[in-house]
């Protein structure tokens, strides 16, 4: 290597005769950059508990409009608010609560749909009895409703009769196709929920499902519940902080009771007497404000078949919604007696809303409008149709996790993670002396990254996470080790540091990558595949994984050079 | 002064025993399969359905009071065992029971479970439950087939990756050293019947991603060297690369060992057997990087005509910069 003249340095300058490029202005700014706000959005997991604390207290202070009390006013005084308040979520392994998976029994909803279509068939075969004879329903597995007819002659017409009951159902896929089958075997029609509507209704069953075990579940007011769907009928239940899995399910196993009360008055009086036979309810929307209704409700919402979220003449957001039959005369009786009252819509002993009887109702549909938003509207709709669980649930798997055993976990792993940090850093620098310490100072931040990147994402933290942490730092100075041992090769071959450091860097990039990209494969499987732990596992080793290439290719290589530039160092021993 | 692994230069020939070496795998290899035949697997709750029960209790664990307390309520099939860590406290005591699937019912029932609770209080009445977990006959299956399919994909997707970046014969010897690795680790929890749960699914992945990681870098010094030393016999361009890389192999695999050892002291009973499966991983994953990927490749030979349309190596990444 022939030396070159020393140019002038810029303050960020190197000499050429250590033979390193250059990394421009902007390189340096944005790796730190990145550094720096790694660090600072790592740094609220080390506060975890005062950190956790102040957000509880401004979710709470939100939820009362702004209003705090002295305890949450000092709770969120624990932590700067414009410092970055995100934290890794702990997995239930670590902070204790319940673990449920619950299979939805969808195929009970289509039971009691065709149920629900027997007395419109008996009716409609009742308006061609001429034509068809005598109806007899048929015993027949459920789901499946049989009627005999005693003329077989006339079955075209009775096809046609009941055929006629069949409702589009409207869905992305199942535009076009009617709600039911109907066929016939014989002299029995053979009345069946179609494809399209099994579908929709499978999709409804666990909405609904899902909704009623999430109104159930924020009951108890606990922090961050995971309530999903998994698969087409599966409903995953996570609850940190509640005492055990037999108490969760008591909890939303309890059926929601919707019901449509008389309103007597309203008050404001929170201790008002209601008076025999009827019941005080507070409204669920305005607080301060309280219904006297009566007692025993004109409908309940087991005669509700749907609602949905709707526009009224005027064009605001309002809520149709439909009775069945039984329902529908009891509805429209009252309401023709009625008009101008109004009547209250209970859920759980709250009221929903209170409108006001504008018309008659006969046909067992109506409108319930007000002052709603249209997400207002939309989520009436769903709570209306959420009365009480629409199917039974078989629960898969259920797990308790106490707190004790949680905090015994994170203690454990916590100084684990300390130890194994310790003992690889001391081992590092044993190796490699003083470019130990820069890589160290690249792990540093590697785990900073890590721990950012997971607040931010708002990732969920478990015990396999924990250990993908460990074991991402042990593997995280693999890229710094292929590096350095290039390094040392190509010193031993008599290369100047400059150059050395540069081809080191050049030479193991290939490696670099391609264990990493087949180490971030598995990391990908593993999520796809994976469930519960697995997945946990997953996501801290290929974020790991991710970060550990970005420190060890750029920052470690920055820190590298800024120390050439500072020390110029004629030799190195790496 | 620095601590060295290995000395400066090496130069061991790999090859020397290589039939005592790949005969070892495959002895180990078939001792698993005659493991897993004679003994099987001690598969957790989540792989055959049942409930586990943590007991935690100031006073010792008696294993056979626990035993005759259970057995008047007919659960089937109990195991209890007692769990120590020297990260628990002197009045301590751990233990762990396991029933199996009960008949006519998915999870366990609250009955079933409050029932046990109350006749292991009334002979420890200062027990208390940290954690108790159930899982349905139905769940457990679909969790083999996952574990199984996870392990395959893994496996297929490396293949993919190496034959794409290397060359196949690369790509059947990473494989094989890596499903070498996850069977010889199998074999071990078979043999000493050690829990095998989903965790340690998790561990077998990250043992294929950490065996394929060290065998990878062996093969990129390879094809490096391929280019580089046209004529050398392919056998001695092995050993040089491997030995070039020797010190790369040790290090990483020791400071990975020494995070996976702490936490094998240090992180509580709960992840032990992960931990354990992935030491026992890396230890053998770095063996048959250097004992069994390399054998295969020579065995399956190469073909070093020079291909004009293949990339020098290290081209494609050659004009990096910070």
């Amino acid at each position: 290597m022939p030396r070159a003249p020393p140019l002038a340095r810029g303050p960020f300058g190197l000499t050429p005769d250590i033979h390193m490029l250059q990394i421009p202005l902007w390189k340096r700014v944005l790796i730190w950059g990145i550094c720096a706000l790694g660090v600072l959005y790592a740094t609220p997991n080390f506060f975890y508990a005062q950190v956790e604390q102040h957000n509880d207290a401004v979710a709470a202070i939100d939820a009362a409009g702004g209003t705090a009390t002295p305890d949450q006013a000092a709770a969120r005084a624990l932590w700067p608010d414009w410092l970055p308040s995100e934290i890794v979520n702990l997995g239930l392994d670590l902070r204790g609560g319940a673990h449920l998976l619950a299979e939805v029994q969808v195929e009970d909803v289509y039971a009691s749909r065709i149920d629900g279509m027997w007395p419109l068939v008996r009716d409609a075969l009742r308006d061609v009895r001429d034509q068809v004879g005598n109806v007899r329903r048929q015993p027949s597995v459920p789901g499946v409703l049989r009627v005999a007819i005693s003329n077989p002659e006339g079955m075209p017409q009775a096809l046609a009769a009941v055929q006629a009951l069949a409702q589009p159902v409207i869905t992305l896929t199942g535009v076009g196709q009617n709600d039911i089958t109907v066929t016939a075997e014989g002299d029995e029609i053979v009345v069946q929920l179609s494809e399209a509507e099994r579908v929709a209704t499978d999709s409804r069953t666990i909405q609904q499902s899902l909704e009623i075990i999430r109104r159930r579940v924020d009951e108890v007011g606990t922090r961050e519940p995971t309530i999903q769907r998994q698969g087409t009928d599966r409903i995953l239940i996570q609850v940190p902080g509640i005492g055990s899995a037999a108490e969760l399910k008591a909890l939303i196993g309890t059926t929601a009771k919707l019901t449509f009360n008389p309103v007597v008055r309203v008050t404001a009086d929170a201790g008002a007497a209601p008076g025999p036979r009827n019941l005080l309810l507070p409204a669920m929307d305005e607080p301060g404000t309280y219904y006297v209704v009566e007692e025993t409700p004109v409908v309940t919402g087991e005669e509700l078949v749907d609602a949905q979220p709707a526009f009224d003449q005027n064009n605001r957001p309002a809520v149709n919604f439909r009775f069945n039959p039984t329902g529908a005369r009891k509805f429209g009786d009252y309401t023709a007696n009625n008009i101008g009252k109004p009547f209250a819509i209970v859920l759980d002993e709250e009221v929903i809303s209170a409108p006001v009887i504008q018309s008659h109702i006969p046909g067992g549909s109506g409108i319930i409008t007000g002052t709603f938003s249209v997400e207002e509207s939309t989520s009436l709709a769903v709570l209306l149709r959420a009365g009480a669980l629409p199917a039974e649930m078989t629960f898969l798997e259920e797990r308790t996790i106490g707190p004790e055993l949680g905090q015994d976990s994170i203690d454990a792993g916590a100084r684990a993670a300390v130890i194994g940090m310790i003992a690889v850093v001391c081992f590092m620098v044993a190796c490699y002396g003083w470019f130990g310490v820069m890589a160290n100072i690249a792990l540093a931040v590697n785990i900073a990254l890590l721990f950012a990147i997971l607040s931010v994402i708002g990732a969920t933290l478990t015990l396999p996470g924990i250990a993908g942490i460990v074991l991402t730092m042990g593997m995280a100075v693999d890229a710094n080790v292929l590096i350095y041992e290039r390094i040392r090769e190509e010193l031993r071959q008599g290369r100047p540091p400059g150059r050395a450091i540069e081809i080191g860097f050049e030479k193991a990039l290939s490696a670099i990558t391609d264990s990493n990209v087949t180490a971030i494969l598995t990391a990908l499987i593993m999520f796809a595949v994976g469930s519960g732990p697995v997945r946990g596992f997953a996501v801290t080793l290929g974020i790991g994984i991710i970060t550990s290439m970005f420190t060890a290719v750029y920052v470690t290589r920055l820190v590298i050079h800024t120390w050439m530039a500072w020390r110029k160092p004629k030799t190195i021993v790496v | 002064m620095r601590l060295r692994l290995a000395p400066e230069k090496t130069n061991i020939d790999f090859f020397k025993l290589q039939f005592v070496t790949f005969g070892f795998s495959i002895v180990l290899v078939l001792l698993t399969f005659l493991s897993l035949a004679v003994y099987g697997l001690n598969l957790g709750i989540d792989f055959r359905g049942g409930t586990t029960i943590r007991t935690e209790s100031t006073l010792a664990v008696d294993v056979g009071d626990y035993r005759e307390a259970l057995t008047p309520l007919g659960l089937g099939d109990v195991a209890i065992s007692e769990v120590f860590d020297p990260g628990f406290a002197a009045d301590q005591h751990v233990a762990m029971i396991r029933i199996q699937a009960q008949d006519g019912a998915e999870a366990v029932t609250p009955e079933i479970i409050a029932s046990m609770e109350a006749a292991l209080k009334a002979v420890d009445p200062a027990i208390t439950f940290p954690s108790v977990e159930s899982v349905g006959p139905k769940v457990s299956a679909e969790l083999i087939w996952q574990a199984l399919l996870a392990v395959a994909a893994g496996s297929f997707g490396i293949l993919a990756y190496v034959w794409m970046r290397f060359e196949w014969q690369f790509a059947v010897g990473t494989v094989a050293a890596l499903l070498h690795d996850v069977i010889v680790t199998v074999g071990v929890f078979s043999f000493f019947q050690l829990k095998f749960d989903l965790t340690i699914v998790a561990a077998l992945l990250t043992i294929l991603g950490y065996s394929v990681n060290d065998t990878v870098v062996i093969f990129d010094r390879l094809r490096e060297n391929l280019a580089k030393y046209k004529s050398m016999p392919l056998r001695d361009l092995m050993n040089l690369s491997a030995n070039e890389t020797l010190s790369r192999t040790l290090m990483t695999a020791l400071t990975t060992l020494i995070a996976l050892t702490v936490l094998l002291i240090f992180g509580g009973d709960v992840i032990r057997g992960f931990v354990f499966a992935m030491l026992f991983g890396v230890i053998i994953g770095t063996y048959s990087t250097l004992y069994v990927a390399k054998n295969i490749v020579l065995m399956l030979g190469l073909n070093r005509e020079p291909k004009d349309n293949k990339p020098k190596s290290g081209s494609e990444f050659a004009n990096i910069d910070a």
